[in-house]
């Protein structure tokens, strides 16, 4: 594999430079809140501008090689190096990485969970960070296996210790689920190392040699990998572990989850499973594609049993991964791309679902879709945005979420490699109906939270109709009394304000790239499109 | 009579002693003589000196060792290959002496404050310690046996070391009954192997051993010193002693027994395997099998069920001696042997890092909660963030989380399993891949107290941690960050081709 090496320090100090900052907050004074606030939004800050500076270094033209490449020794004793490098199928994802950590440090400096110790909140979510970006640069199975289990125990902390009400249940559940994945991953990794002769864990040997093993014992490895990556992704039945995980998280948590972690795991099939394992993935894509489908079908009619608008959108997760895995599960280009192209756009608009679901949650204290209602009359611009959100995830076209759902159905009307194409037209239909299903519990959703008059309980407290009532002085009198009167009941809800200045300047950016990648997709797919055709082109040669 | 024995005299060779090499534990001898003395003449109130002493008596042993390790290329072979010095015995014994170290950091306070005997406690420390390095060079059935017993002995004393105390006797009885019965169990194997082969030499009786050609007496002896070492390493099922000794001798003891001497009993059991069992992996590989499969789900599954602290880690060495246990079921696999080899090490390396570091942790929070109970560790977080930092590396690193040192031993354990390519192999990695799991849901659970719940007394005064227990901390924690971020720090020196004179299966 041709790789270019200029700049081989760009990736390093991209991805290390958070810890830097953790341990720089290690030593900092406990007390000082908004120095711990500005340490950590200056390490994301200026992650992220080294971020940008990759952006701009990158040779789009040559998007298939990797890029930055650095090849250093490691341990050398297993034959596993410091192998690093980017290409078009990493780069968005590395990228959007280190903005979504920067815009979480942004929303925390108003909106820290309640159980306090910023300290340590941010240092976990620095040294996630590392995590994140290190799986996607690594080209060496042990380092990726290495960065991949890294994010654990910060996430981990992060639900146990500033998650909600059911937070013990719910993180050890998350830890044993992907901790039994990446068990067999690793020894499937190992089982791939051995059989293609021991000689490296790097990705570029691993590829070259992988098509040459027996197609049982490739089916046998790529179940271990399976295991690991359809735990991370989730895939149905492996999925349980998120909605407990989504819901009980704190909002920079479920935030980071939905973006990040989750494409840890979808990345790992394009980038490890399918190019190293050709025959094995050809073997497993039917059933892949049908997990994938029953995905989408169980997540969407999950949502729409949920009374809480955190589960829902967890749920809806679930969903929306299923799509990707059917695009992944065609082998074609144009499934694969799509699949990408989704991946970030699920980050974009699912984390911005889970940014106005922990907003919500800080004014009216609870999240249940019941209570919840008039939000357009009590916060005009977050329920915009919410509406917002919410059509772009049903897929709207003109907004990101289309071009990941679309053409990852329509890839699977013509599967690659001599898959079965009525199993796989049937699926494309399915898929269909669950985007239907996607718009009904979006909308529903919607409806219930944002239209209609708030509910008695919250009505009266928020900026809106304070102003409304400034404006009419007719109602002024009942508002008051209405205000006496709760505040002589229990002084629970604080005022409901619109969305504030800290919650602008971290949402801004993903409201902006939801529209940028809906209007003109273009521009994240010609970067994919060259690796992944090369991908492609790869297992073509391997299949026959 | 008297003529005939003069006789005999005649024939006496004094045997050509390599002083530099037997230096360490011309160290340590002198350590036991100059500590005992010392101990006999120093008024109470001086006898703090004694830790120090003694752990300056450890560090200048290692001295011969690193010097040995600079100088040597080639192995050093004594009293006709029956004590040997290679790099193999140079790391370990590095390594007991570097625990024996870190033990006595963890020891002094409680000694002092337990008002407990302290000379005589390092004066047996030191022979335990003596016993250990000269295992590591043990190649022959009775060195290997005078090394165990020198070891073992001492440990049945420092277990019962709180007199007064009932939990502590029954500790101390058990071990001494059961350590007692294995050596009778292990003699007797060792007994069939000399009238079988006719010699006491490890690789003597590997070259007479060959697979397919092994008499009924030739296996009850593999068969029966395997079993013999079992107990020492607490393999399931002989294992039964090991919570019950951990949690009633003194902590330091038990970090020292957990780490120590198990890891004693893993190198005899390496040495033989490799030297004296080469060819009679019909026999020991499917019993290693067994052991190792048994010994980590066991462990694993009893541990999920403690509440005590102690009792915990008690079970997950059980477990955690499982995995160092798997890789020696392919020992005798052409393809696996020598990562085997490498495997057991590293993970002997790593594995004295965190458990010790965990013991450390356990020592230091008893002294504010006076409780061994894994509640009692709430709320630790809050009041004392370090020390829940520490033991969030300790644990993790115990259930194998990258990038903490745990993961490379039990990568390198997977490794030379899978390095093996039988369907055996594949079968065990599988099962200890569900092991990991398990073990990680007790793991969690500790961390969930410490990270998650409330002091449970409410009592948010900070730890005071003595220096010595800080600096055991500090050793350990660093030592179990480098192992697992630049795991060659630790591979280089477990880099071993083979064991010296390792007879070619």
């Amino acid at each position: 594999m041709e790789t270019l090496t200029d700049q081989t320090w760009l990736l390093t100090v991209g991805t290390f430079l958070p810890l830097l900052g953790a341990l720089v907050l290690m030593f900092w004074p406990k007390d000082d809140e908004s120095g711990i606030k500005g340490v950590g939004i200056l390490t994301a800050g200026a992650t992220m501008l080294v971020g940008i500076y990759t952006l701009v270094q990158f040779d789009y033209g040559q998007s298939a090689k990797l890029q930055f490449f650095v090849d250093a020794e490691w341990i050398p004793v297993i034959k596993s190096g410091y192998t690093i490098g980017l290409d078009g199928i990493s780069l968005p994802l590395y990228v959007l990485s280190m903005a979504v950590t920067f815009l979480v440090m942004i929303y925390t400096w108003d909106n820290m969970p309640d159980a306090g110790n910023t300290k340590a909140f941010l240092i976990l979510m620095l040294v996630l960070q590392t995590g994140m970006a290190g799986t996607f640069i690594a080209q060496d199975l042990i380092l990726f296996f290495v960065f991949f289990e890294l994010v654990l125990l910060p996430m981990y902390f992060m639900i146990g210790v500033w998650g909600g009400e059911d937070r013990r249940y719910a993180s050890l559940k998350f830890f044993l689920y992907t901790m039994f994945g990446s068990a067999f991953m690793l020894v499937a990794f190992l089982a791939l190392f051995f059989q293609t002769g021991g000689e490296s864990f790097g990705f570029a040997q691993l590829v070259e040699a992988g098509a040459s093993i027996d197609r049982d014992v490739q089916i046998w490895i790529f179940a271990g990998m399976f295991l690991g990556f359809a735990v991370k992704v989730p895939m149905f039945p492996f999925h349980t572990w998120l909605p407990d995980a989504h819901t009980q998280a704190p909002t920079q948590g479920s935030v980071i989850l939905a973006a990040i972690l989750l494409k840890l795991g979808t990345y790992g099939f394009v980038r490890i499973a399918i190019p190293m394992l050709p025959e094995g993935a050809k073997a497993w894509a039917p059933a892949i594609g049908i997990l994938a489908v029953l995905g989408i079908i169980y997540g969407a009619l999950g949502c729409l049993a949920q009374t809480d608008m955190k589960r829902l959108i967890a749920f809806s997760s679930v969903a929306h991964m299923g799509f990707v895995m059917l695009g992944i599960s065609t082998l074609t280009s144009f499934g694969i791309n799509a699949a990408l192209f989704g991946m970030v756009a699920h980050g974009l608009i699912t984390g911005m679902l889970f940014f106005i679901a922990g907003s919500v949650k800080h004014r009216y204290h609870t999240l249940e879709i019941r209570r919840l209602s008039g939000m357009l009359i009590q916060m005009p611009r977050m329920g915009w945005i919410l509406g917002f959100c919410a059509m772009a995830s049903l897929g709207l076209p003109g907004l990101a979420g289309f071009w990941g759902e679309f053409p990852a159905i329509l890839s699977a009307y013509q599967p690659g490699f001599g898959l079965s194409e009525p199993l796989f037209r049937t699926l494309m239909v399915i898929a269909a109906v669950g985007t239907v299903l996607a718009a009904a519990y979006l909308l529903w959703l919607y409806q219930r939270t944002a239209f209609g008059e708030p509910s008695d309980e919250f009505k009266g407290h928020s900026d809106a109709e304070h102003a409304a009532v400034d404006g009419h002085g007719v109602a002024h009198s009942l508002s008051a009394a209405a205000n006496d009167h709760t505040h002589d009941g229990d002084d629970a809800h604080e005022e409901i304000h619109d969305v504030q200045l800290t919650e602008w300047l971290s949402w801004t950016p993903f409201l902006v790239a939801i529209v940028v990648f809906g209007v003109y997709p273009q521009l994240m797919f010609k970067v994919m499109d060259p690796a992944v055709t090369q991908l492609v082109e790869r297992l073509g040669a391997s299949l026959g | 009579m008297l003529g005939l024995l003069l006789a005999q005299a005649s024939d006496w060779i004094t045997p050509v002693i390599d002083w530099h090499a037997v230096a360490p534990e011309l160290v340590l001898v002198v350590g036991v003589n100059v500590v005992l003395l010392l101990d006999l003449n120093l008024a109470d109130a001086k006898k703090w000196m004694l830790a120090t002493l003694t752990g300056f008596v450890m560090l200048g042993a290692l001295v011969p060792v690193v010097t040995l390790a600079v100088i040597g290329d080639d192995s050093r072979s004594l009293f006709d290959g029956r004590y040997v010095i290679d790099e193999y015995a140079l790391i370990l014994k590095a390594f007991f002496l570097l625990v024996a170290y870190v033990v006595i950091l963890m020891s002094q306070t409680e000694l002092e404050e337990g008002g407990y005997y302290q000379g005589e406690f390092y004066v047996l420390m030191l022979c335990s310690v003596l016993g250990m390095v000269m295992m590591s060079s043990a190649r022959d059935l009775i060195s290997i046996f005078v090394a165990l017993e020198l070891l073992s002995i001492p440990a049945y004393m420092m277990a019962a070391w709180r007199k007064r105390d009932v939990k502590s006797n029954e500790a101390g009885v058990k071990y001494y009954l059961l350590g007692v019965f294995a050596s009778g169990i292990m003699l007797y194997g060792m007994s069939f192997l000399f009238g079988s082969t006719n010699s006491t030499l490890l690789t003597d009786i590997g070259a007479a051993l060959t697979d397919g050609d092994l008499n009924g007496m030739e296996v009850v002896g593999v068969v029966f010193v395997i079993c013999g070492f079992a107990f020492k390493i607490s393999a399931v099922p002989f294992h039964t002693w090991a919570p019950d000794t951990y949690e009633g001798a003194p902590t330091p003891v038990t970090a020292f027994l957990s780490v120590a001497s198990k890891a004693a009993g893993f190198v005899a059991l390496v040495s033989i395997i490799f030297l004296a069992f080469p060819n009679a992996s019909d026999v020991y590989q499917p019993l290693l099998w067994v052991l190792a499969a048994l010994t980590m789900t066991v462990g694993n599954v009893l541990a999920l069920r403690q509440t005590n602290i102690v009792r915990l880690l008690a079970y997950s060495s059980v477990s955690q001696g499982g995995f160092i246990l798997m890789p020696l079921a392919f020992a005798g696999n052409s393809n696996a042997g020598g990562s085997a080899l490498n495997a057991v090490v590293v993970y002997l390396l790593v594995y004295g890092f965190m458990n010790l570091g965990a013991f450390a942790i356990v020592i230091a929070v008893s002294r504010k909660t006076r409780s061994g109970e894994i509640s009692s560790f709430g709320g630790l977080f809050g009041y004392a963030p370090g020390l829940a930092v520490a033991m969030t590396v300790f644990f993790a690193s115990l259930a194998g989380i990258p990038p903490l040192g745990g993961w490379f031993a039990k990568f390198n354990a997977f490794r030379a399993v899978l390095q093996a390519e039988t369907n055996a192999a594949y079968v065990l990695a599988a099962i200890a891949a569900v092991n990991t799991v398990i073990s990680a849901a007790y793991y969690m659970r500790v961390l969930r107290s410490v990270w998650m719940d409330d002091a449970p007394d409410g009592d948010q005064s900070p730890v005071v941690t003595p220096s010595p227990i800080v600096a055991a901390l500090g050793i350990t924690v660093i030592g179990t960050i480098v192992v697992g971020v630049i795991p060659s720090a630790v591979t280089r020196f477990a880099e071993l081709k083979d064991l010296t004179g390792a007879v070619v299966p």
